[in-house]
């Protein structure tokens, strides 16, 4: 018997990491711009997303979501309320949803025949933040009754978002929300990100992210257009 | 508590490189760590020991690599460590950066196997 020193360099979730790399490209094939929705639990995802996802089908724009929950499927319930096709998964105690999640549970959407592909993960903002899930963009969502200095607490999360969104906002003068200092915890730990002040109760600013979507959808194309050999 | 499926994931790939190089047993794993992993050392530790069971890391030690979180400053023209993860400013002039070097890694570096000498491979002139 010899002891030896094998150097292997891999990823813990190198698997996770090469499928999620294959679901971004079946998302671009397809022409979907695909988010991922992470906050704590009870900010208002679920809230934000019926009013948004409601607002875009009105509007003659194709959304279709994935819902993740540990338990129930009352949120993806919620969300169908606004004529979109809704698909919950349950992690059954799971905290967060991986990319192989995503793709067992893509049977059943017609990604050609969508604009937008919603993911809701599991309300947690620390394990989410390691699992890739093909996305476009990740969208953080932090509500005004919980303080504003989270993102200062949850610098792994918010770093790796693309796009923060503050709910509740019609919430702000009753708990006394200090918005200079949310923008600044936001800003220190990921400078530059563009900030959404929105509110599921009256509709404020849904209609600003629903045009930066827009905005973000048709760059993409532009590119992937850019990219195809002629 | 991520911590654990992350030691499972862990344990099953160590063993399957373990296992390709014709090892009989795994002393220890080295891993490197960012500090924006997402991912507590003393958690992943616990869940590696219950990961390992019956496997051939079964009673191995994990070893781990913290790294600090690592950014590039556009002004100053070079790689700097954050000394905190609540301000992802350059240290040295302050200007604020997004562009994240080192800090997300929860990689595998190596692994300290036991192989039998007779079937050990012969080494290329």
């Amino acid at each position: 018997m010899t002891t030896r020193l094998l150097e292997i360099r891999q990823g813990v979730l190198d698997k996770n990491d090469q499928l999620a790399a294959q679901l971004r490209r079946r998302f671009h094939e397809a022409g979907v711009l695909t988010l991922n929705f992470v906050s704590s639990p009870g900010a208002g995802k679920t809230a934000f997303l019926e009013r948004t996802m409601k607002a875009m089908t009105d509007a003659g724009i194709r959304v279709a979501a994935l819902v993740g929950d540990l338990q129930t499927d009352n949120d993806a319930r919620r969300l169908a309320r606004s004529g979109a096709p809704v698909r919950q998964i349950v992690t059954d105690g799971m905290c967060h949803l991986e990319a192989e999640m995503i793709e067992a549970h893509l049977a059943g959407f017609d990604l050609c025949a969508l604009d937008f592909f919603f993911v809701e993960n599991v309300g947690n903002l620390v394990c989410p933040s390691s699992y890739d899930l093909g996305e476009d963009l990740r969208v953080v969502l932090l509500s005004v009754t919980e303080g504003e200095d989270k993102p200062l607490k949850y610098p792994p999360m918010f770093n790796s978002a693309d796009v923060a969104i503050i709910t509740k906002i019609d919430l702000a003068e009753a708990c006394e929300f200090n918005r200079t200092a949310a923008h600044a915890s936001i800003q220190a730990v990921r400078p530059g990100m563009q900030i959404f002040e929105t509110s599921a109760k009256s509709g404020a600013g849904v209609d600003a992210f629903i045009a930066f979507l827009q905005a973000q959808r048709s760059l993409k194309t532009q590119r992937v257009a850019e990219t195809r050999p002629a | 508590m991520h911590e654990v499926s992350i030691a499972f994931n862990l344990v099953e790939s160590a063993e399957a490189a373990a296992r390709q190089a014709g090892a009989t047993q795994v002393k220890a794993v080295h891993l490197r760590l960012g500090r924006l992993a997402g991912v507590v050392g003393d958690a992943l530790q616990f869940g590696y020991d219950i990961a390992a069971k019956g496997t051939l890391l079964e009673g191995s030690r994990l070893v781990i690599e913290a790294l600090p979180a690592v950014i590039f400053c556009d002004t100053c023209k070079c790689e700097v460590e954050l000394p905190d993860v609540q301000m992802f400013c350059c240290p040295r002039c302050g200007k604020p950066s997004r562009q994240l070097r080192q800090g997300k890694e929860i990689e595998i570096r190596a692994i300290e196997i036991e192989v039998d000498a007779a079937v050990e491979p012969l080494k290329q002139p």
